[in-house]
């Protein structure tokens, strides 16, 4: 049992493969197409109930930025699951960086610092939550569980619960989203750097294989030598260093530090995940199949907004693409085994 | 010198007074001491001498929000004003269950009186008539309690007094330029509170009244990114806007920034609740060019209120020996031209 999912795990990465694992890999592909083909398909919707408003470049950009906060989110969310863990502290990570590098102190240092001070202290909560996960042996769940409550609190209490304006002296930040290049803004290709380093970082690095290895079977992989705790401590770090960035793209966006940001944005973060195709036992799962995921939700709200329609009914259209996504997952898993 | 007697002497009266009243506050309960100060009610005028001693305990929902933030600090700041008013604040909570326990906890302490911004009008009611049964007057601050006997006085802002104004403003201002079919935007709160659907009701209106409709409704959460994220796609939704009314300052921070980021400035928006940012932004003159209040200085004359009624007086300029049942503050339009005038009450968000 361990030999075949030791085998089925790491070579996952690496191009030659068993039978298994080749097969996985071309299910993957086909999710792939699927998740297109659904997000051609809301694309046609928004054609034909929009022909004026939906495919403008401005609506198309609109859409990126939208995506790109939750998105470079999603990509260490996808680490955290195929490493076989969750990470339910995302969201107040974010609101936690975004208000620390908003402090009048933090501001006086200037963007550059203000920028690093987010990294910083999503890099710090995130290895916080992976020491406690790996040498406290704790639950993900509740180890970032307690992450969330108490990361909510701490921006509660650095902001005195008020929204912290990016000061006009610092609006490099805000540059962010207004600086356009090629007609994106800068954010957008912030985003963009976040998915290719974390599609190389998955698919080409060692650590990448170990990531799919640790989540598949972790008594296998401390077996065939990798240090497991070391591991699920990085990748629990990675996505703290995901929210910081996201917490500098919300400060741009929004010209605000605040710690009413990154309400539920984990489970959004998770929805795109479990969309993609990732399993949440871990050991599989693409970064492509996340953002596409996303791109999915992204999509609707837009294609709701534009319609004028209301939440409410966005809400259940979101819910049954989850539950219709995860049908669909269990049975290609099915048909392969 | 002489300003130096002048304040013995008031000091002098006012213990004198207060010293009377405490020993009568002794013996009776606070209705009968009504009497003394009631003479002081028909001089009028000067309702904020001190008199009697009042401690007034005062509970609100956690100020994850800057309007409710500004709601506790006014409390405080007015009732500091009062040598005669020992303030009793509770430790602020969102649980509904801890708000409870926090104003049982204040009627046990029996207080003079009570002022409480509940989380839930409808959930805390119980409490509140608790409070009123033990004879504990109550003020009830802007989240109504549905059942009359559970408050003494309600004070509060008028939601849909606030979409009219917002609807007068845009509507008047579109008519005097001519716009025929004006696309008019609204960007609500949180869709599902009721005071969210009164201030659209009210919205929309008065802007009947102007022959004018909505064009597109969409809600937010009261947060700045929720208030970007459906401002940014609105924008998408419609190329030419004429108008748009932003239910609430703190989210429209987000609002403007995503307008901001659109590029955008062939329209005019007006906000509501009246933060000290927003005010800001219509003194430098841009798209925000007005906002209509939902002024948290409600928590100031819920605090003076309390103390008059616990006191047993009557508001200065009515005729009234008693505070009112009730009293709706009515919703004032901020603009470029009165701004300065309200700079000093907006609250920081």
């Amino acid at each position: 049992m361990n030999d075949t999912r030791t085998l089925s795990a790491e070579p996952a990465g690496k191009a030659p493969a068993p039978a298994s694992s080749r097969s996985v890999r071309g299910l993957g592909g086909a999710r792939h197409l699927g998740l297109v083909a659904a997000l051609v398909l809301l694309a046609i919707v928004g054609l034909v109930t929009q022909p004026d408003n939906f495919a403008t470049s401005s609506n198309l950009v609109s859409v990126l930025a939208l995506a790109a906060t939750i998105g470079v989110i999603t990509v260490g969310m996808t680490f955290v699951i195929i490493g076989g863990g969750i990470d339910l502290s995302v969201g107040a990570i974010m609101a936690l960086a975004s208000v620390w590098a908003t402090t009048v102190a933090t501001q006086s240092y200037g963007p550059v610092v203000m920028a690093l001070c987010a990294i910083l202290v999503g890099a710090g909560a995130g290895a916080l939550n992976g020491f406690l996960i790996s040498y406290g042996r704790m639950v993900p769940f509740i180890a970032t569980l307690a992450m969330m409550v108490a990361a909510g609190g701490l921006a509660q209490r650095m902001s005195d619960r008020r929204t912290q304006l990016v000061r006009p002296e610092n609006d490099a930040i805000m540059a962010l989203s207004t600086t356009k290049v090629l007609g994106l803004p800068l954010l957008v290709y912030i985003f963009a750097a976040v998915v290719a380093a974390g599609w190389v970082l998955l698919n080409r690095t060692t650590f990448g294989r170990r990531t799919f290895a640790v989540g598949g079977n972790p008594e296998a992989a401390r077996l065939a030598g990798i240090d497991v705790r070391r591991h699920t401590m990085l990748l629990y770090t990675l996505s703290g260093v995901c929210c910081g960035i996201a917490a500098i793209l919300i400060m741009a966006r929004t010209t605000t530090g605040s710690s009413t940001h990154g309400n539920l944005y984990e489970l959004d973060a998770i929805a795109a995940v479990i969309i993609g195709g990732t399993l949440l036992t871990g050991g599989r799962g693409t970064i492509i199949g996340s953002i596409l995921g996303l791109l999915i939700f992204t999509v609707i709200t837009n294609l709701f907004i534009l319609n004028g329609l209301n939440t409410s009914d966005q809400l259940i259209a979101k819910g049954l693409i989850i539950v219709a996504a995860v049908l669909l997952q269990r049975r290609s898993l099915r048909s392969s085994s | 010198m002489t300003s130096n007697v002048g304040r013995r002497r008031f000091l002098l009266t006012g213990s004198l007074v207060g010293a009377g009243v405490l020993a009568t506050a002794c013996t009776s309960n606070s209705e009968e001491t009504g009497n003394t100060n009631q003479q002081s009610v028909s001089t009028g005028g000067d309702n904020d001498k001190p008199g009697t001693k009042v401690t007034i305990g005062f509970s609100a929902p956690a100020a994850d929000h800057g309007w409710i933030a500004a709601i506790a600090k006014n409390a405080e700041a007015q009732a500091k004003q009062y040598s005669d008013v020992d303030f009793k604040p509770v430790e602020p909570t969102n649980d509904i269950n801890q708000q409870i326990s926090a104003v049982e906890s204040l009627i046990a302490q029996k207080v003079g009186a009570l002022v409480i911004l509940p989380n839930d009008g409808q959930q805390l009611n119980q409490v509140a008539r608790k409070a009123m049964d033990a004879g504990i007057p109550v003020v009830n601050l802007d989240r109504v309690f549905p059942d009359k006997l559970s408050y003494r006085t309600w004070v509060g802002g008028d939601n849909y007094g606030m979409g009219v104004a917002a609807g007068h403003y845009i509507g008047k201002k579109l008519k005097d330029k001519g716009v025929a079919k004006p696309v008019i935007l609204e960007i609500q709160g949180i869709a599902t509170l009721p005071l969210t659907q009164d201030r659209s009701k009210g919205f929309a209106d008065a802007l009947k009244t102007y022959g004018f409709e909505v064009t597109a409704q969409q809600d937010a959460q009261f947060t700045v990114e929720s208030g970007n994220e459906v401002a940014g796609n609105l924008l998408q939704a419609h190329k030419k806007i004429d108008a748009l009314w932003n239910h609430d300052d703190d989210q429209g921070v987000g609002v403007l920034a995503a307008i901001k980021q659109a590029n955008r400035n062939e329209f005019f928006m007006v906000g509501g609740a009246g933060s000290a940012n927003a005010m800001r932004e219509i003194k430098n003159g841009g798209v925000l060019e007005a906002t209509v209040t939902y002024s948290p200085s409600m928590a100031s004359s819920a605090i003076k209120l309390a103390r008059l009624i616990a006191q047993g007086k009557g508001m200065a300029d009515l005729v009234e020996k008693q505070v009112p049942q009730s009293i709706t503050l009515a919703s004032e339009t901020i603009t470029k031209d009165n701004v300065d005038q309200y700079l000093p009450l907006g609250f920081e968000s």
